[in-house]
């Protein structure tokens, strides 16, 4: 069985379902439009006071929005509803039903939910990235839009290994549906570069939830600040990740016992 | 009134009891909480220390003990969402309470509030923990932390009302949620939730003072943190109950009128 042709099959069907619901696009896109707007005025307020906030100027920082609305689509569409299923499935028992399918359990609940309308906020970043480019007035040459992507795609696999790891917690103590608030309390935290926080701040920000690597470093690409070091470093730890994320799911699972569902 | 003060009384002990019971669900909920605040501190002495020393007439320390404040204020303001009253209209849960022979919104209010000594016993680990870290700066005297104690309960309820009235919106129309995150934007720039007023451009301070968002952040939290007069604060508890008052009124005015658009199945 392909993973990425289930996948695809999923997404076709998730979209579908959403496609149905046609107004939920426009009330998504407030939804968008509103919290665009309270991040400006926060942004404003910031620079009513200052020309700078760490070294990074109001384009910059706007940049650093962008990627940060852009990733929370990302997460709202495609990680978060699949990792809450999970939760529901350990809860009721009814994993049974994934666990049974001839195709990797672990593939199959990352797979199975997909919002298709949450999308919207993606949109919104990328609209929000493209007017911090132009405000920069700095030509973004091919290596730094290739950089940028990876940087991208990287953070992302990250933050879904740190989901799958919490989510797993769920085979152990079973209810886990708080901790989405932590992990939204958290990632809150990448609306600004990870350098303006104290030490022990950005180390969890960087190794416990990821969202330095998420947001900051596709940001760093952006505006010139990434280092090919970085990247690597980015690279490695993602892979670590990875093994980890499959090493805390399999041991979960074996604790996972199914009650008649 | 005595079956009133009974009841408030045996449902908040209820409440003590079962959330109790759930003490580490609460105490996520409360750090993935405390992470807005932290955020806004971080930043804000940023600024301060950037302009050497101070931002909108605030040092670090006293952003530290602003938000501090503000995560207990905030706990203080966790009243039944307007999520939950679109729950409770939607799927007809709302038809049960209706048995009762009082308004529903007491239950919510005794339930809540007996909840809030829950919280400020788990928030009282975490409130030192970020002293320790942030250093804030306090100058605190015997009236202003009697006016904090009454002023955060005035807060709670005038919070209640509107969060209410808000949900209530549910018994016309069922897509609510935009409406509901349009209000949350709002009372972020206009309450003192984001940023203490004094940072907030002039007018928009002004229109804050006609609207009741910031008796429910700005004011309990300045009560500990700034310098205000003995008359300041009478004046704040006033303003208060005034709005108690006008948002309890409305509510029962909606209240009449809603109540004959509900219909339930089951429940």
């Amino acid at each position: 069985m392909n993973p990425f042709r289930l996948a695809w099959t999923y997404f076709r069907i998730g979209m579908m379902n959403e496609l149905q619901y046609r107004v939920n696009f426009f009330i998504q896109l407030l939804q968008s439009a509103i919290a665009l707007t309270t991040g400006l005025i926060g942004l404003s307020l910031v620079f009513s006071q200052v020309n700078n906030l760490a070294g990074w100027s109001r384009a910059e920082l706007l940049a650093v929005m962008g990627v940060h609305l852009l990733m929370g689509g990302v997460i709202r569409s495609a990680i978060q509803p699949n990792m809450e299923r999970l939760m529901d499935d350990v809860l009721n028992g009814t994993l049974d039903f994934a666990l049974t399918k001839p195709a990797d359990a672990q593939a199959l609940v990352s797979i199975r939910e997909f919002r298709f309308w949450q999308l919207t906020d993606v949109l919104v970043g990328l609209v929000v990235i493209g007017v911090a480019v132009a405000q920069l007035q700095a030509r973004m040459n091919l290596l730094q839009v290739v950089a940028f992507i990876l940087a991208l795609i990287l953070g992302a696999v990250m933050l879904y290994c740190v989901w799958l790891m919490v989510t797993s917690i769920a085979f152990w103590v079973i209810r886990v549906s708080e901790i989405v608030n932590l992990f939204e309390g958290l990632y809150a935290a990448g609306r600004w570069p990870v350098g303006v926080y104290p030490d022990w701040l950005r180390t969890g920000l960087t190794f416990l939830v990821p969202v330095a690597f998420a947001v900051t470093v596709p940001a760093e690409a952006m505006t010139n600040r990434l280092t090919p070091e970085t990247l690597l470093f980015a690279f490695g730890l993602t892979v670590m990740f990875v093994l980890l994320a499959r090493g805390v799911w399999l041991i979960g699972l074996r604790s996972y016992s199914g009650a008649s569902a | 009134m005595k079956r009133y003060i009974d009841f408030y009384l045996s449902s908040m002990k209820i409440s003590i009891l079962q959330q109790f019971q759930y003490r580490v669900a609460n105490y996520f909920y409360m750090i993935g909480m405390i992470a807005e605040p932290v955020i806004y501190l971080v930043v804000w002495s940023t600024i301060a220390n950037q302009q050497g020393g101070t931002a909108g007439g605030y040092t670090p320390g006293e952003f530290a003990a602003y938000y501090i404040v503000w995560t207990l204020v905030r706990n203080m303001n966790i009243v039944f969402t307007p999520y939950g009253w679109e729950w409770r209209i939607r799927q007809g849960n709302l038809s049960m309470e209706l048995m009762r022979p009082m308004h529903p919104i007491h239950n919510d209010i005794a339930y809540f509030s007996g909840w809030k000594f829950v919280v400020i016993i788990l928030w009282l680990p975490l409130a030192l923990f970020l002293s320790w870290v942030f250093k804030p700066t306090f100058d605190i005297t015997w009236a202003e932390g009697i006016a904090f104690f009454i002023a955060i309960w005035g807060a709670y309820l005038i919070r209640t009302m509107l969060l209410s009235l808000l949900g209530m919106i549910t018994f016309w129309t069922t897509r609510v949620s935009a409406i509901f995150e349009l209000y949350f934007g709002l009372e972020l720039i206009l309450s003192g939730r984001l940023v203490p007023m004094t940072l907030m451009p002039q007018w928009v301070q002004s229109l804050s003072n006609y609207l009741p968002f910031k008796w429910t952040f700005y004011f309990p939290i300045e009560t500990l943190v700034g310098r205000m007069s003995a008359q300041e604060l009478v004046t704040g508890i006033g303003m208060q109950i005034l709005w108690i008052v006008i948002g309890a009124s409305i509510l029962n005015l909606v209240w009449r009128a809603a109540i004959k658009q509900f219909s339930a199945v089951g429940g």
